[in-house]
């Protein structure tokens, strides 16, 4: 039997706008994928411990508070220390254009701004996961 | 042939476009509406004049006419210095009152060199670490002149003491201060999810809060019950309206167990709503809001004082409601549900900037959002009459509906013991996303739209101007901070926080003691965590 994606929903550091992250989650566990939803106000290094404990494939990260520029590269940072690279990090939120560009060069596989549809999520993560 | 007949024969469905008319909360729309729907509509009973029980028109009896609604863009970034720059840019451009952003640390009561602010610090609001920064973000704006609106909530003690100091030194006395506290944690545990201790801790403070300004600052609005989290967050306009209203009432319940004088303190409460997508359903969801609260306060609290009667409202667009695609249509967008806003009477209102799905919005971006509402006001004639959609025959039935739908809420919450022991259960917490979730499917199934996102949408690349928060500022801010306990006599910052820490043990009202940690310069940081000793810290049921 094929083994089911497996996605770590999270939201780091003091954001608590949670509709995205829920509806996401939601979404993704209908298409037949586990998820593993953190809560709110996580630490990077917590974060990574989960989606480590967890075996996830992917990491979706939330941020809508501006910190994302300080959170993302620290969390593919983290998961270099602790030999998991393997695990894709993608995320949304609030995020400009130009800082996207940035996210993708740090190894954040991808962005998806306010307006996706989840079914465009649900086809990415099906299809680099493999 | 009645009316009601007629219109079913001739509105037959096979003429229609498509097979279901519903409002954006799925509240179904007839093809029209005529007296024959609302059959036991009576004009004093349920409509009356604006200004007159149950205010249903509005709550003054000029509205519009006498003054304009209060322009009041919601704003903060970076530094204090950077944030008191843009204030005064507003104040230059006609804005009329001040709504401070905080960043997400000073939300959480915590200060800018706590760990878990890192990357945080000015990003979404402007820092506030001590008096010190708020002394900055108010020079040269005289604050008996300008009312100030502070969206903060678990430490809305600390930034109300940190304001009524600030006013102290402008030589400003406290009874002449007049602004808000949004100080509503009831929806915090429901929706916004910004808190530090457990539900019944933060009830006190509410309460101390309620009984210090009715005493000492009885022009401040102790707090603003706020449905526009719950929306935002993904509820539907009846919930928004019922979790909002059934909040409020606990609060009043609260004030009223801790032997405060009902028409004492709900004059000063005061409303924040969401203005949504579907134009009618948000007319009457604020025309439902008044009159339901009316009738509480009269028939259930027996507030005799006639302004306990009155729900006084902020409005907001809504931010959800904004696309990151053809990001110009948001402004549109945001002129339709602003002049909602308008004529459902509110008192005050933020319009959003289109930049916002993208970062906190430019100068340019703010001045088109002000402009949209000036429009409205000088332009639309829209402000000439007083609640003009009054006796439409659909928009009293859409209120009716709502008041009746909203009554049906509050016994589900009274069945589940109340507001706290709802949250508790998770109840608002699933029901927002379950709303959430839904309205998200019928997006994806095309069952309703959004322009740019499932209809009408098209490739293209984003060329929009967005707002940079340098790094230097959480740098800078850590600086300021540094210095500022370097100053200060930590001695006094000590005792005083001692004192606090006993009052939240013997029940003392905890304003005068948190004023006095706000003169020694005490951070944040430190009066929120004096407190969490005492009162624990709130851990979330995780639903989703």
């Amino acid at each position: 039997m094929k083994k089911k994606i497996r996605v770590l929903v999270g939201k780091p550091g003091l954001d608590g706008h949670d509709r995205g992250a829920k509806v996401v989650a939601a979404a993704l566990r209908d298409a037949g994928i586990e998820v593993i939803y953190t809560g709110l106000h996580q630490t990077s290094e917590s974060i990574v411990e989960a989606a480590i404990q967890e075996d996830v494939d992917v990491i979706g990260l939330s941020i809508l508070s501006g910190a994302h520029m300080t959170l993302f590269p620290r969390i593919i940072e983290l998961l270099k220390e602790k030999n998991a690279e393997d695990i894709l990090v993608i995320g949304g939120g609030i995020i400009p254009e130009e800082d996207i560009e940035k996210l993708y060069k740090m190894g954040v596989k991808k962005i998806f701004t306010p307006g996706t549809p989840t079914g465009t999520i649900i086809e990415f993560i099906k299809k680099v996961i493999k | 042939m009645t009316i009601k007949k007629e219109c079913e024969k001739k509105y037959d469905k096979n003429m229609e476009r498509k097979k279901d008319f519903s409002t954006i909360s799925n509240l179904p729309i007839k093809p029209i509406y005529a007296p024959s729907n609302n059959p036991n509509f009576q004009f004093e009973k349920d409509l009356n004049f604006p200004g007159e029980y149950p205010y249903t028109r509005g709550v003054y009896t000029n509205m519009y006419r006498g003054r304009l609604w209060t322009m009041r863009q919601f704003s903060g970034f970076g530094t204090a210095q950077d944030t008191n720059k843009r204030y005064k840019y507003l104040l230059k451009h006609g804005q009329t009152g001040l709504s401070v952003a905080f960043d997400f640390p000073t939300l959480y009561g915590r200060d800018s060199d706590n760990p878990m602010a890192l990357g945080e610090v000015g990003k979404c609001g402007v820092a506030i670490d001590t008096l010190k920064d708020m002394e900055i973000l108010f020079d040269g704006i005289p604050l008996d002149k300008i009312s100030t609106s502070m969206t903060i909530n678990p430490p809305a003690a600390m930034l109300l003491a940190m304001y009524i100091v600030v006013g102290e030194k402008q030589g400003i006395p406290p009874e002449k201060l007049t602004g808000t506290i949004q100080n509503d944690m009831l929806k915090e545990y429901q929706a916004q999810k910004t808190w530090i201790y457990p539900p019944e801790p933060s009830m006190r403070i509410i309460t101390d809060i309620l009984e210090y300004c009715s005493e000492n600052v009885p022009k401040w609005n102790t707090i603003s019950i706020s449905g526009y989290h719950i929306r935002e967050a993904g509820s539907t306009a009846l919930q928004e309206l019922a979790f909002t209203l059934a909040n409020g009432l606990t609060y009043v319940e609260y004030g009223i167990k801790a032997g405060l004088d009902v028409d004492k303190f709900a004059p000063r409460l005061s409303f924040f709503f969401d203005a949504h997508l579907d134009f009618f359903e948000e007319i009457a969801k604020y025309r439902a809001a008044r009159r339901i609260w009316a009738r509480m306060m009269k028939e259930k609290f027996k507030a005799k004082n006639p302004r306990s009667h009155l729900m006084r409202f902020h409005t907001q667009t809504a931010g959800c409601s904004l696309t990151a695609q053809q990001p110009e249509n948001n402004i549109i967008r945001t002129a339709f549900q602003a002049l909602a806003a308008v004529l459902g009477g509110t008192q005050s209102l933020h319009t959003n900037s289109m930049d916002e799905t993208y970062a906190l919005p430019t100068e340019k971006a703010v001045k088109i959002a002000v402009r949209t509402q000036q429009l409205i006001a000088y332009e639309t004639g829209v402000p000439n009459t007083i609640d003009p959609l009054g006796g439409s025959y659909f928009v009293e039935n859409l209120t009716d509906k709502l008041e009746k739908l909203t009554y049906e809420y509050f016994d589900k919450i009274e069945i589940l013991g109340g507001v706290i022991s709802a949250i508790d259960k998770g109840f608002f917490q699933r029901e927002i996303s379950q709303s959430a979730y839904k309205y998200q499917r019928a997006l994806d199934k095309k069952e309703k739209y959004h322009i740019g996102v499932n209809i009408f949408d098209e490739e293209e690349k984003v060329d929009i101007e967005t707002l940079k928060i340098p790094k230097e500022v959480e740098e800078n801010q850590r600086k300021t901070l540094e210095k500022v306990k370097t100053e200060r006599n930590n001695a006094k910052v000590k005792e005083s926080l001692k004192k606090l820490s006993n009052a939240a043990k013997n029940g003392e009202n905890l304003m005068p003691k948190i004023i006095e940690c706000v003169r020694e310069y005490a951070t944040l940081g430190e009066m929120c965590e004096t407190l969490k000793e005492e009162f624990g810290v709130y851990r979330e049921p995780i639903i989703f």
